[in-house]
């Protein structure tokens, strides 16, 4: 479904990508590993379009989509959060979602519809999902940071994608945070038939749910492999499950 | 609520004309500030230029009636939409920067338009304005101009009441909580902010209308920047964060400097002391505050005003 190639990302003389390669298959869940620094976050940019590369190829169902602007990316197919808390703040949790759901529907350009009565049944469906049926009418920005996480992964849904981006979404999360969404995650790949691809400090997250697991170090792909490969490999120990892990 | 109402209605028919020109002059910078509060609480965008909008119209209009056997009515149509026009083009060069780039480049800009107006002699009559402006026969009295004011204004509140109510105005509001979030959601988001623009410099320039309605000439002080500061201190004053707080504003502004005036010069040194206060004391103004005192009295955490103190938090 996915596909980066060779892809390099220069910031004037640092190479904060170089040969970063990656397959993410149809329907499978994917975790990008590596220490801080490594390159996950820039990697993420460039897929989804905030950034651009300055060599390789990005092909998204058969198509290039490394020239694409962010908005039209999304509309390809692709949505994502990010590593910080990425919501609206001064707008309900119901219109957080929401506005991403007009978005998707094309929408975001009526003028004189009353929002609030559009896509209702829609968004709803989505906060209950997630679990945050009952938060509709908070303000995103008095959330908990847990559930500003989890709203983040609702309006990423909001875009009815087919691929979902997670960057360290469980990031600052408590324990039992980080248990509920590891089975949100599960049941989104589940149930909404969505491939999925990740990053994450959490090792035991990465290996409890990733089918496949690609390495990074360096702005480089060290390798991909499924889990166990992964674990077994010395070159991997070496770099990142030995030691360096931040 | 109700008595003000009432009081707003009836006023040309009791107080005496001074009072209906005060509050005329009132609605039409109330318009005008409402007008950039789309952009400035709504958008998130930092139009330091507004006014530029607002004397364009009220030129458009000016050298329309003055210049050419178009009849009034076309004439009023006509000039919001150049102001809008103009709004494209100036929106269309500054949403290449953000934040404050933004601004200054609209300021350049603006300052441009400034500039010419008040040179070219020939076609806008540079430093003297436009004077004598032919209105119809129905807007002659200060009665007639007062309520055609009011009818304009109410008719402009609800159309920007329901755009800000809109899938438009949510996203609009989106992108300014976090333009980034939004375009991985798909929005086009400066597109999304030129419309935006487009449609404030529209209501500028039905402002610049009634202006002319009101005053019956034009100068080119009103392209000045110093005008725009003045609004955005309106918005500011009455509570960016409130779709009413602007018009607000715009009336403690515009009586405080018609009174104030009468006793001093120093007109401009009270606005910086008030401003200077402002900032202080009350940074989501003074509507901002009103509903902040009220949602806490009732406890209702919606859609009143704690929203930015919350959102400041994050």
């Amino acid at each position: 479904m996915l596909e980066v190639k060779a892809v390099s990302k220069f910031f004037d003389d640092f190479a904060a990508l170089s040969g970063a390669n990656l397959t993410v298959p149809d329907g499978s869940i994917v975790a990008v590993i590596g220490p801080n620094g490594a390159g996950k976050t820039t990697l993420f940019n460039l897929i989804t379009g905030q950034l651009k590369p300055d060599r390789g190829q990005i092909v998204f169902s058969g198509e290039e989509i490394q020239h694409l602007p962010p908005h039209t990316i999304c509309h390809r197919g692709i949505a994502r959060s990010f590593q910080i808390a990425n919501v609206f703040p001064r707008l309900t949790v119901f219109e957080n979602v929401q506005v991403s759901v007009l978005s998707h529907q094309g929408q975001s350009n009526r003028l004189f519809r009353p929002a609030s009565s559009l896509l209702v049944r829609e968004t709803t469906e989505i906060l209950e999902s997630v679990g945050l049926g009952r938060q509709g009418r908070r303000l995103a920005g008095t959330l908990s940071h847990g559930d500003q996480r989890t709203l983040e992964i609702a309006i990423a849904l909001g875009s009815q994608p087919r691929l979902l981006i997670l960057d360290e979404p469980t990031a600052g999360m408590s324990p039992e945070e980080t248990a509920a969404t590891l089975e949100l995650i599960k049941r989104l790949a589940r149930s909404r038939g969505l491939t999925i691809l990740f990053c994450e400090h959490d090792m035991d997250i990465v290996f409890a749910i990733a089918q496949s697991i690609m390495v990074m170090q360096h702005g480089r792909t060290i390798l991909q492999a499924p889990p166990d490969e992964v674990r077994q490999n010395r070159q991997v120990q070496e770099a990142y499950l030995g030691g360096v892990d931040a | 609520m109700a008595l003000f109402i009432v009081v707003v209605l009836l006023l040309p028919i009791f107080a005496p004309s001074f009072y209906t020109y005060v509050f005329a002059l009132v609605m039409v910078n109330g318009l005008l500030a409402m007008s950039l509060n789309l952009v400035l609480g709504y958008g998130g965008l930092y139009q330091f230029h507004h006014g530029v909008f607002y004397g364009i119209g009220a030129y458009a209009i000016a050298l329309i009636l003055t210049k050419s056997p178009v009849p009034w009515w076309l004439a009023f149509i006509a000039a919001p939409i150049i102001a809008a026009l103009f709004g494209l083009v100036i929106g269309w060069i500054c949403i290449r920067s953000t934040q404050l780039y933004f601004g200054m480049l609209q300021i350049s800009l603006g300052s441009l338009v400034w500039i010419i107006t008040s040179r070219w002699y020939d076609f806008t009559g540079g430093d003297n304005g436009i004077n004598n402006i032919p209105m119809p026969s129905f807007l002659t009295s200060g009665k007639e101009i007062y309520y055609f004011i009011l009818a304009v204004l109410a008719i402009s509140i609800a159309v920007m009441y329901r755009v800000v109510k809109s899938p438009f105005g949510a996203t609009l509001q989106a992108i300014r909580d976090n333009p980034q979030r939004c375009e991985a959601i798909g929005v086009n988001v400066r597109h999304h902010q030129l419309i935006a623009i487009v449609i404030a410099s529209f209501f500028a320039g039905v402002a610049g209308v009634l202006y002319v309605g009101l005053e019956r000439s034009v100068f080119p002080d009103m392209l000045f920047w110093v005008l725009s500061l003045e609004v955005f201190v309106m918005c500011l004053l009455g509570g960016w964060f409130t779709f009413a707080g602007p018009l607000v504003g715009a009336g403690i502004i515009v009586i405080l400097r018609t009174f104030v005036s009468i006793y001093t010069e120093y007109w401009t040194m009270i606005e910086g002391i008030i401003l200077i206060l402002l900032i202080f004391f009350l940074p989501q103004g003074v509507v901002g505050f009103a509903l902040g005192r009220v949602g806490r009295k009732a406890q209702a955490a919606e859609e009143t005003v704690q929203v930015s103190e919350r959102g400041a938090k994050v």
